[in-house]
């Protein structure tokens, strides 16, 4: 059972934030209503998030990544099942790395 | 009146029973995901039980998996906990739209409640309400179910990641990657995400690219989600 400081303060940390837009939600929308465009807003964020990481990881990453993500990205479209897709992901950039040879 | 009295009381045994036995349909993938998961908590080097904390205290797959992207030595601190909070202002929204139920609620009620609003029981209670479900312990009772799972396939993925020695030359280190991009292909909603998306990655690469840490998460996030809200009121 080993738990660091640093990490322990920063799952704390995650803790609270995630609490408190939980509860706040309750909160503050009893005092005032969001605006669409807020709404818009916040309905944006995860997506944004999730591109935010991909493009990176996938320049970082190069052909096979890019390879690969394209393969993910189709699979999800076909199948609509998250696990097949990233099953093949998977799958594509190990094929793609010992074809281009890339294996680290 | 009466019909109020028995609002208030709207909160029993009975209702978080009805509300775990619908959440029993979503354990499946809720386990598989844990499982993702804890896994890739493995990778990152968070211990067994920091990954099981994680996951009992924070209680949000999305933000988690984001996190593990962001656990780096030395950990960016500030900004794992600022990108959290961002990824899960949306539950203001969550729990705005359940405020006319739980807000008739005694205050630990509430508190408690709100504890185990994630995605899925959300999305559960709000049809059951809509349904004519009256007992607002509904959505404690599947947020119970999901937590119970979620924990739990936490702790399998630890020992499964521990078993695979290089994840790299398996091509496990692209599982993240995978999940997301598939998140994104389940996510998107034709023209409306192309400006806010294009705007977030290359936010996000050229942040990645010019500033040490993980600040792009955050920064390409940021933008491109304004561009979106920017766009969707023009």
């Amino acid at each position: 059972m080993e738990i660091n400081l640093i990490p322990f303060v920063t799952i704390l940390g995650m803790a609270a934030a995630t609490y408190a837009t939980r509860v706040g939600g309750l909160w503050l929308m009893g005092q005032v209503r969001p605006t669409r465009r807020v709404e818009a807003w916040l309905g944006h964020i995860p997506g944004a998030i999730l591109i935010a990481i991909v493009a990176p990881a996938i320049v970082e990453g190069g052909l096979p990544a890019a390879l690969a993500a394209l393969a993910t990205g189709l699979a999800a479209w076909r199948t609509g099942n998250l696990f097949v897709a990233m099953a093949v992901g998977v799958v594509a950039v190990w094929g793609a790395r010992l074809l281009l040879g890339f294996l680290p | 009146m009466s019909l109020l009295a028995e609002e208030r009381k709207g909160f029993s045994p009975v209702g978080a029973l009805a509300g775990a036995r619908q959440a029993l349909a979503l354990v499946p993938v809720a386990m598989a995901f844990g499982i993702v998961y804890g896994m890739l908590a493995r990778q990152a080097g968070l211990t067994t039980a920091e990954a099981g904390l994680m996951s009992s205290l924070v209680f949000a797959g999305g933000s988690q998996l984001v996190a593990i992207q962001m656990w780096t030595t030395p950990l960016p601190v500030i900004s794992i906990i600022l990108t959290t909070l961002v990824i899960n202002l949306r539950h203001l929204l969550m729990g705005a739209a359940l405020y006319p139920w739980l807000s008739q609620l005694p205050r630990w009620e509430r508190y408690v409640s709100a504890f185990f609003m994630v995605d899925e029981s959300w999305a559960l209670a709000v049809r059951a309400r809509a349904r004519g479900e009256q007992d607002a312990a509904f959505l404690m009772g599947s947020g119970m179910v999901l937590f119970v799972t979620w924990v739990s396939a936490t702790l399998v993925g630890q020992v499964v990641g521990a078993i695979v020695a290089d994840p790299a030359h398996w091509g496990l280190d692209f599982v993240s990657t995978a999940v997301f991009v598939a998140l994104l292909v389940a996510m998107r909603q034709g023209r409306a995400n192309l400006l806010p998306w294009l705007t977030a990655a290359a936010v996000a690469i050229a942040v990645w690219h010019f500033v040490p840490g993980k600040w792009y998460i955050l920064l390409g996030g940021l933008t491109g989600s304004l561009v979106g809200a920017w766009q969707d009121g023009n």
